[in-house]
């Protein structure tokens, strides 16, 4: 049975990110910080992995945010209010380890990755940790929930690369300046690859800086999302093979071999794109003749 | 009489056109071929087809049936054994089961009997012939089965014939486990394991799609729901690996996402349907199995230039079935024997450019009684290819097992049963690939039949003694 949309709304300014509310009871349920689902627009439509970016077990729903950048995004973008999502699947993946930390959990979420952030720093703070947040973006119009964040962190630095708003320059500025001032237990990071590198680097005792436990959060190309496929594996720097969707997808920051990671999200791109542009072509096509059939 | 007669052979799609589409191999038998095959049958007293099969079909009735014509009957005596015939028909290994035991094997080819079944199906399903077997009373008690694959299929079927309420649990959006992700279309066609999964849905079997039990749902939150006997046939989980360096690479990839692409998410439609797949000119494809077939001769026919089967023992062990393995000769498909992968090599890019390989030979029978490959030093050669696909098995799939501590396994994973299908824990029952370890659709049809008879029997001792 197809599942409901029942809140559908855009998030920052450029018309490429979205946030949506699902009617999915059973997963609400189930679901907790960490766990994704996939979902399938149409019979002819990919699997998307997204992780969850808040879940209410009284209402049934869960939320999830996403940003435009192929076919399958832009025509989930293109689902209203009201209607309907062919298939979605969950909650799939482990959830985080929450605990009371002794010091502060730093949590980073940079781009669309700060969605999945939210019920992270909700569980932690819950089981009583002070959590800090950093959440970045390329420029103040691709920032959201930076109110909501600021609702359940203890702190929280906003920035942009373009300083557009808050600190000008990348998430690991103002996190080098957290690890100098105070001793923090753990570190979080869930963005761009390059971001969770970055992240990792910093926290792993360079330059004088203390050695922060850290974890990232995966989002690696997956068909089933079941422990079957086997596409989303990932390889860390010992050489050992683990799975994203079954041993993830929050896993160990220092152990991620990253450029690979890198180079493994590209294995589609020619294709992605063929499809993107076929699908632009289609839609403009068929304004054209919705337009005709009007004048 | 059969003397004189020759084994009929079904039609086929011509290899040289075959390589450019996805449509099944061959056509199966028409009428007259069928019934001057079954001609061939001596309808023996002590039949050894039966005992080879693992349902027991009754072969020399529905071959006597088809003989005189009663093509319904036939159909309907099929299915008292074996609910998916259309399916078997075309995959089992009937070489290895029941037509090795034909008593003209010894002397003369044996009858055709797995074209036989897939004439009969195809016959039933072409003339919209939709009967409804005969059930038992509805008898309100629910039973779940996990996983839509072979043994949920059966195992559902049976206990629906006997009256119970049954619901099955699938992981995909679409149901038939490894029949629609893992076999492809030019060897069953997607649109039979729809049918029979619609003739199920005629004697009240509910599916229940996008539903993960121990992520979705668990057992507990069934048996509050009044489930009160459970099926676990949740099939084969995550892909075996080498153990060399360059897994890493790109190019490299499993069967089971080369294929779930092609199968399941019709990436070989690709851009009409919206999952892609990659492919390379120079293909390597490590096993011997069907899986490692079936990848080839996708490959083949997503564009590889050149397909090679690179394999660690020689030709006798393959454990592929002889029809697919003779088709993937016709198509020009290359085998390498007693040849083993030691390294995967790259390029700056981490692009696969080649692989290290070493020669074999055979040593001691190893536990599954076939010879244990054995490397021999000094043998390394290099080839070239661009894309590396690993068909060297699967592991035991951890999702369900993960989310009941409580339920036994052996040091693989898999579950512990015993001769009846139980597991340690009352109500649940098991069979299929989560059992065995990967194996074949038949087998796993036969563990969902046993488990069948066995659920019944457990919910009629208990429903006796409550009354």
């Amino acid at each position: 049975m197809p599942f409901k949309v029942l809140e559908k709304k855009e998030l920052g300014n450029t018309g490429t990110l979205f946030e949506m509310i699902l009617d999915t009871p059973l997963i609400a349920k189930k679901a907790y910080a960490g766990n994704f689902i996939i979902v399938r627009v149409d019979e002819k439509g990919e699997r998307i992995p997204l992780t969850i970016a808040d879940y209410d077990r009284d209402k049934g729903t869960i939320t999830i945010v996403f940003q435009v950048v192929g076919k399958s995004t832009k025509m989930l973008s293109c689902i209203k209010k009201d209607e309907t999502i062919l298939d979605v699947v969950g909650p799939l993946g482990n959830r985080i380890h929450v605990e009371k930390y002794q010091y502060p959990v730093v949590i980073i979420g940079g781009g669309v990755g700060i969605a999945p952030c939210y019920p992270q720093v909700k569980e932690l703070k819950e089981a009583g940790n002070k959590i800090i947040t950093i959440i970045g973006a390329r420029n103040r119009e691709l920032l959201f929930w930076s109110e909501q964040m600021n609702s359940i962190s203890n702190e929280l630095i906003v920035c942009t690369d373009d300083g557009s708003e808050g600190i000008k320059g990348v998430v690991t500025i103002p996190l080098r300046e957290l690890l100098k001032r105070e001793k923090i237990s753990i570190v979080i990071a869930i963005g761009p690859i390059i971001m969770m590198k970055n992240v990792a680097l910093t926290t792993s005792g360079i330059d004088e800086l203390p050695k922060v436990k850290t974890y990232v959060s995966l989002n690696t190309i997956m068909i089933d999302g079941t422990g079957m496929c086997g596409g989303c594996r990932f390889v860390s720097t010992d050489g050992n093979v683990h799975f994203a969707c079954v041993d993830g997808p929050d896993v160990d920051g220092h152990i991620v071999d990253y450029d690979n990671l890198i180079k493994r999200s590209k294995r589609f791109s020619n294709q992605e794109k063929k499809s993107l542009e076929l699908y632009d072509k289609e839609c403009q096509a068929l304004n054209k003749l919705k337009n005709k059939s009007f004048s | 009489m059969f003397k004189k007669i020759p084994r009929q052979k079904m039609r086929e799609q011509d290899a040289s056109v075959r390589i450019k589409n996805f449509k099944e191999v061959p056509f199966g038998f028409t009428l007259e071929m069928a019934k001057t095959e079954a001609l061939r049958c001596l309808n023996c007293e002590k039949p050894g087809c039966v005992e080879g099969c693992p349902v027991n079909v009754n072969i020399p009735q529905f071959i006597k049936l088809i003989k005189e014509g009663k093509l319904k009957e036939a159909i309907r005596c099929l299915k008292d054994y074996n609910l998916l015939p259309a399916v078997c028909g075309r995959v089992c290994p009937q070489e290895s089961q029941c037509e090795s035991s034909c008593v003209l094997s010894k002397k003369w080819q044996p009858v055709a009997i797995g074209a036989l079944e897939r004439f009969v199906a195809d016959w039933e399903r072409e003339q919209n012939f939709k009967e409804c077997p005969d059930c038992e009373p509805f008898n309100n008690i629910k039973v779940a089965i996990i996983g839509s694959g072979p043994a949920g299929l059966t195992c559902a079927g049976d206990l629906a014939k006997k009256g119970y309420d049954i619901t099955i649990f699938e992981a995909f959006h679409k149901g038939g486990g490894v029949l629609v992700y893992g076999i492809p279309e030019f060897r069953l066609p997607k649109e039979i394991v729809a049918f029979e999964i619609e003739n199920l849905n005629m004697i009240n079997v509910k599916i229940e799609y996008n539903c993960i039990i121990g992520k979705t749902l668990t057992i507990n939150d069934l048996k509050e729901m009044g489930f009160e006997a459970f099926f676990i046939g949740v099939g084969a989980g995550l892909p075996m690996l080498l153990n060399v360096p360059g897994l890493h690479l790109n190019g490299v990839l499993t069967a089971n996402e080369f294929l779930t692409r092609s199968n399941l998410m019709k990436a070989y439609e690709f851009p009409q349907y919206d999952t892609p797949i990659e492919i390379g000119k120079i293909v390597t494809v490590v096993g011997g199995g069907n899986v490692a077939l079936d990848s080839a001769r996708t490959a083949l026919r997503l564009g590889a230039e050149k397909v090679v089967i690179v394999y660690r023992r020689s030709e006798e062990e393959m454990p592929a079935r002889k029809e697919e393995y003779h088709h993937a000769h016709e198509e020009g498909i290359e085998f390498q024997f007693l040849t083993n992968p030691i390294k995967l090599i790259g390029d700056k890019n981490d692009n696969v450019v080649k692989m290290e390989c070493v020669k074999m030979k055979l040593g001691e029978p190893d536990k599954s009684g076939r010879k244990s490959p054995v490397s021999i030093e000094g043998s390394e050669f290099i080839i070239d290819t661009d894309m590396i696909i690993l068909a060297i098995g699967t592991n035991a799939n951890p999702i369900l097992t993960k989310s009941m501590p409580e339920l036994k396994l052996n040091k693989w994973g898999y579950i512990e049963i015993d001769e009846e299908g139980k597991t340690n824990l009352e109500g649940i029952f098991a069979g299929g690939d989560i059992v065995t370890g990967s194996a074949t659709v038949i087998s796993a049809m036969g563990a969902g039949k046993k488990a069948a008879a066995a659920i019944d029997n457990y919910l009629k001792i208990k429903y006796l003694k409550k009354r």
